[in-house]
């Protein structure tokens, strides 16, 4: 059973008070949103497990704030996807504009298609797999969790990169200030093998190559982790 | 913040209704920018070229503009009015002499644009205000570009509001900001470019008008304009024949293209375009950065 939300009809109001109201409960029933039409905060701030499927492409901020729901976009998303996404999970079956996933804290952001510039910007903890390729200044000053691109990556790749791991299968335009290849070690490669099964992905985790921080350009010290 | 639309049309059956598409375009991005809006459309060329010219006082000064420009021009001077704008049909060698005898009169006057196809039509209101009192649906043509502003860089008012004209059948809207646009406005003035305002856009639009001037194609133009225009800039950008985008090397500002085989569109969100015929089957991309994109007739 799902219940259906014609966005167009019933407005993008009444839809997020009706999943906000699920905060705090297990719900049996999936969502389903039609004509979203490029709408803007397509299920924002959601806290629990409900499964919403969006049949059609989205504007700005879709899946913001996300806590525990599973949320689908059949389609493409505009800019900032997930952006400061605590938990759960974010699939868009197509394109993603710029800074997808961006400051987000936790769960996992798949992109089947390309995202553009600047995804996973100040990532904090989410973890982001693009099935596709990533536009320029993507992961810049990524604190932490990871980014997978199993396409190619833009120019200044993790510029001012902290603690976030990236991983990329094609190839990479530039990398940014302070961000480096570093050596791929089994515990990578389990932990890529996770992402790319959970991201639906077929990839293998061996083709890939890992990036991240010279720690040069900020002062580490790990008296300062949390 | 500012919207920008702009549709290409490939299939001549879809040209009765370009201003109702665009309109519907314009408005839907009215979020972006509500307190001017305008459209750039190339329509059916007339007798001789166009001049569209725009007044606060249309009752008084359009009657009094056909009757001063008939002598000094010796030819017959048609005149379409339409709310405060109207379009001058006069023969193309001509306008100088119109656009200096005009400067001169002291009316309460602008050009909005010269031309064999195209009109400029820009108002200070909200888009669906705007749309409605040039009745900008019932238009025809064959393409056209449109913009609703946020102001950030010069007042609000009709000169301010884009598309800026600044060459013959040549228009260009933008969204973001220019920060070269004074040290490039003296420049392009002592080349002898014709910029009316103190508007950062109008320089762009001045710069291109130059560029092709010296012999460069749209493509060429909005090549060398990467290297030559410093800021924030999406543009969408109109010739009698052409359709061109550019966006600047950061690509902060928003942009949706799609094509189908009966147009190409631009919006600045893909809001604008989910009205029109067959977008469910279109190719639907965001142009890349420092990437120029054109189309010709």
């Amino acid at each position: 059973m799902a219940t259906t939300y014609d966005l167009e009809r019933d407005g993008l109001r009444g839809l997020n008070r009706a999943l906000h109201a699920l905060a705090g409960s297990t719900p049996n029933e999936a969502w389903e949103v039609v004509n979203p039409r490029g709408s803007h905060a397509i299920a924002v701030g959601l806290d629990a497990p409900v499964d919403v499927t969006v049949r059609g492409s989205t504007g700005y901020y879709c899946g913001g704030m996300n806590k525990q729901a599973t949320i689908r976009v059949a389609g493409s998303v505009g800019p900032g996807v997930a952006e400061n996404m605590m938990s759960g999970t974010v699939i868009v079956d197509g394109d993603a504009s710029q800074y997808a996933g961006a400051s987000g804290h936790g769960g996992l952001l798949v992109i089947k298609g390309n995202a553009s510039s600047r995804c996973g910007i100040s990532m904090k903890g989410i973890d982001i797999v693009v099935h596709g390729s990533i536009g320029h200044m993507s992961a810049f000053m990524g604190q932490a969790g990871n980014l997978v691109v199993c396409g190619d990556a833009g120019e200044a790749l993790g510029d001012s990169i902290y603690e976030a791991r990236l991983f990329v299968r094609g190839s990479v335009k530039s990398l940014g200030a302070d961000c480096i290849e570093k050596e791929m070690r089994p515990e990578h490669l389990d932990l890529l093998a996770g992402l790319l099964e959970r991201a639906e992905c077929d990839a293998k985790p061996e083709e890939f190559r890992r990036y991240g921080s010279a720690r040069k350009l900020y002062n580490f010290k790990i008296d300062n982790a949390y | 913040m500012c919207g920008i639309v702009g549709l290409f049309l490939k299939d001549p059956a879809l040209e009765a209704r370009i201003g109702a598409m665009l309109s519907d375009m314009l408005v839907t991005m009215s979020d972006r920018g509500p307190d001017s809006a305008g459209i750039a459309i190339y329509r059916a060329p007339g007798d001789g070229a166009k001049l569209t010219v725009q007044s606060d006082d249309p009752d008084t000064v359009f009657p009094a503009l056909v009757e001063m420009l008939e002598p000094v021009t010796g030819a017959d001077v048609a005149i379409a009015r339409n709310d405060t704008h109207a379009v001058l049909h006069l023969p193309a060698q001509k306008i100088d002499t119109a656009r200096q005898v005009m400067a001169a009169s002291g009316l309460n006057l602008r050009v909005m644009s010269t031309g064999q196809a195209m009109e400029i039509y820009k108002e200070v209101g909200r888009p669906r205000s705007v749309a409605d009192r040039f009745d900008l649906p019932a238009m025809s043509g064959t393409h056209g570009i449109g913009h609703t502003r946020m102001a950030t860089e010069s007042a609000v008012t009709t000169e301010g509001a884009h598309p800026f004209s600044t060459g013959s059948d040549q228009c260009l809207v933008h969204n973001g900001s220019l920060s070269n646009h004074n040290a490039l406005r003296r420049k392009l003035r002592r080349e002898g470019i014709r910029i009316e305002s103190e508007n950062d856009t109008e320089v762009g639009a001045a710069y291109l008008t130059w560029r092709m001037a010296q012999g460069a194609s749209l493509g060429e133009a909005l090549e060398s304009a990467l290297s030559d225009l410093d800021g924030f800039y999406t543009f969408v950008v109109g010739t009698r024949d052409g359709f061109g985008v550019l966006r600047d090397p950061i690509a902060c500002k928003p942009a949706v293209m799609a094509e189908t085989d009966g147009y190409v569109a631009f919006g600045s969100e893909y809001r604008a375009l989910v009205n029109l015929p067959g977008i469910d089957t279109a190719h639907v991309w965001e142009p890349e950065p420092a990437t120029v994109y054109f189309w010709n007739r």
